[in-house]
């Protein structure tokens, strides 16, 4: 059983949960940027939450099936149709044998989620399929999906619910401005105090350049550096530092001008400083920010981003007890 | 040297050893990570050193984050730093130094480059006051090299050269990142030397190339047979420069899958080696070549 890939849409790849315990070799461990999202498709077709499903960035793809399945979408409101007939989003479905699976224009959100019952099963690369094409490793031979494609399916194991949805209360996408909570921490001290101000109160646009290694932001006033003498081995900007390792989630500002916050694919290390790192309970929201959106970075404390932790916890606990 | 503890976000742990680069600092760096992976500390998924930090990624469901602080800190105050001993490998990495690919990828981002009439060589050459090419060849190549990290993106190592401060090449980074460089360069930024492990961005200066695969998902040749990455942290390098028939001739082993470099177990100690820098690289080479 496959699906077959028509047209692939946008930088669509094939993403599980990632391949954590390879960060100090420089292999990042990727999956689904909304991980919430990836978790809330799969239950909606009875698979595990860590199946593999396919993630597309505001062009979906078109897709042929050739046996009954479900499917469902959630992620950005990316209205899907069969043969061209409307679905819904955050909802099961069923695609018929022969049917085609497309998608109409963007209405908010980035990156979309497509579970299909029984899950992708291409094979796995350190104990996950998804894709990270710098290292040719998971997705379709290390690269992301292209049309002509027959992408495997596993076998489903559950039988589901058509019609089964998430309640809107606990579907979640990004505010407009978008909101980012920030622990500023790691080289937070290089940054003079007026800077430190500035960065929380300016408001920043998404970069066009964002993809899965790091989305970047402009806007903002320029942050000014506490002034030393570079350290040996730094090099000589003020925003270098000797090369170490990047956080996921850390907030780098080459040269004090555009920060840019890395993600599910980031770099696991390089010399520039970095003032912080975005919440992990904010992480899943940056992969759903579409390039112009204004942003404000809030700062909070420890305890702040532990509660925000817990809170988004309780979320995915009630999308699960609502599609048990 | 009195190591900085800082949290990235709510996952991560940072803890930069020093502001500066040194051979005693990525030292406590490597003994920290392996005292970190034997405490076998529940909660803790990515233990990562780098030149003269590291940093921890954890799950604060599992262990709460000052805790996580606690536990590092508990084990610096364990860690002896002794005399520094490291059971390690010293590998030969042949490089074609001013070969053509890398000639023909400068070229193209001479805009982006400090001193556009000069290659990256004769640049990086001129820069730290060496009269020719060869003699910069000579002094990258002669000395052996840490691994001081590896990272960046899949398999790539930084490496740091065995010798005296007054004696390390230092070379800025392009001005602008290249948008391409090839696989397998061997690049040169601050005082590190990196090799490419897979095409793409970059910004360091571009010397020549190796042969050598050091990053392969298939795992085609017998040293990446145990896993994909080749390199890693603590490992010695002496790069063997080689000309254009030497290098095909090892591309032409590498595409039959029969290349294999030249690796031999030596134990070096850190200490010895600040006593006598010239003497330990000496004993190093003899070990590497079986004297």
């Amino acid at each position: 059983m496959t699906i077959n890939v028509i047209s692939a849409g946008i930088a669509t790849t094939i993403q599980d949960l990632g391949r954590p315990g390879y960060y100090h070799l420089g292999i990042p461990m990727s999956g689904a940027m909304d991980r919430l999202a990836l978790k809330t498709a799969n239950l909606l077709v009875g698979n595990d939450e860590g199946a593999a499903g396919l993630e597309s960035v505001f062009v979906g793809p078109e897709l042929e099936f050739t046996r009954d399945t479900t499917v469902a979408i959630c992620g950005a409101e990316l209205p899907p149709k069969v043969d061209g007939e409307p679905r819904d989003t955050w909802t099961a479905f069923t695609v018929k044998a022969g049917q085609v699976l497309s998608f109409d224009f963007l209405k908010s959100g980035a990156r979309i989620y497509i579970a299909i019952s029984g899950g992708i099963t291409t094979p796995m690369h350190l104990g996950s399929r998804s894709t990270y094409a710098i290292g040719t490793l998971g997705g379709v031979n290390g690269r992301p999906v292209q049309p002509g494609d027959s992408l495997p399916l596993g076998k489903s194991n559950k039988t589901v619910k058509d019609g089964l949805l998430v309640p809107k209360a606990l579907r979640r996408g990004p505010s407009n401005p978008a909101e980012l909570r920030v622990l500023p921490g790691l080289y937070w001290h290089r940054i003079t105090e007026q800077a430190q101000n500035n960065f929380f109160e300016d408001t920043w646009k998404v970069a066009n350049e964002t993809d899965r290694m790091g989305y970047r932001f402009q806007g903002g006033r320029k942050l000014e550096f506490v002034e030393r003498e570079q350290p040996f081995s730094a090099g000589a900007d003020p925003s270098n530092i000797t090369d170490a390792c990047y956080p996921y989630g850390s907030i780098q500002v080459p040269s004090g001008s555009e920060p840019i916050v890395l993600h599910r694919d980031a770099v696991s290390g390089g010399g520039y400083f970095m003032l912080g790192a975005v919440i992990s309970a904010d992480m899943d929201l940056i992969g759903q920010l579409q390039p112009n959106t204004p942003v404000r970075f809030v700062k909070v404390d420890m305890e702040a981003a532990l509660a925000a932790r817990k809170e988004q916890a309780t979320i995915m606990d009630e999308i699960r007890e609502v599609l048990s | 040297m009195s190591s900085r503890y800082t949290f990235g976000g709510d996952e991560h742990i940072f803890v930069e050893v020093d502001e500066e680069m040194s051979l005693e600092a990525f030292f406590v760096s490597l003994s920290m990570t392996n005292a970190v992976r034997n405490a076998n500390i529940k909660g803790v998924t990515e233990i990562c050193p780098a030149n003269a930090s590291f940093q921890i990624k954890f799950d604060p469901d599992v262990i709460h984050p000052d805790d996580m602080m606690k536990e590092l800190k508990r084990l610096e105050a364990q860690t002896e730093q002794g005399d520094n001993l490291l059971e390690t490998r010293i590998v030969e990495v042949p490089v074609y130094y001013q070969d053509p690919w890398t000639y023909e990828t400068l070229m193209r981002f001479r805009d982006r480059h400090q001193d556009p009439n000069a290659t990256d060589i004769e640049y990086a050459a001129s820069i730290n006051g060496y009269d020719s090419v060869e003699k910069f060849i000579e002094a990258h190549s002669g000395a052996p090299w840490f691994v001081s990290m590896v990272g960046f993106v899949s398999g790539l190592p930084f490496l740091y050269q065995m010798v005296d401060r007054s004696r390390q090449i230092q070379v800025p980074k392009y001005l602008r990142p290249r948008t391409d460089t090839p696989r397998q360069t061997i690049g040169y930024g601050g005082t590190f030397t990196s090799i490419y492990s897979v095409r793409g961005a970059g910004g360091y200066q571009m010397l020549g190339i190796t042969p050598m695969q050091i990053f392969d998902p298939e795992q085609r040749l017998s040293y990446l047979k145990d896993f994909m990455v080749f390199f890693k942290p603590g490992d010695i390098v002496k790069f063997k420069p080689v000309n254009r028939e030497e290098y095909d001739a090892a591309i032409a082993q590498v595409r039959a899958g029969e290349f294999m470099p030249r690796i031999r177990n030596v134990r070096f100690s850190l200490s010895e080696f600040n006593a006598d820098m010239d003497g330990t690289n000496a004993k190093l080479m003899e070990a590497l070549y079986d004297h």
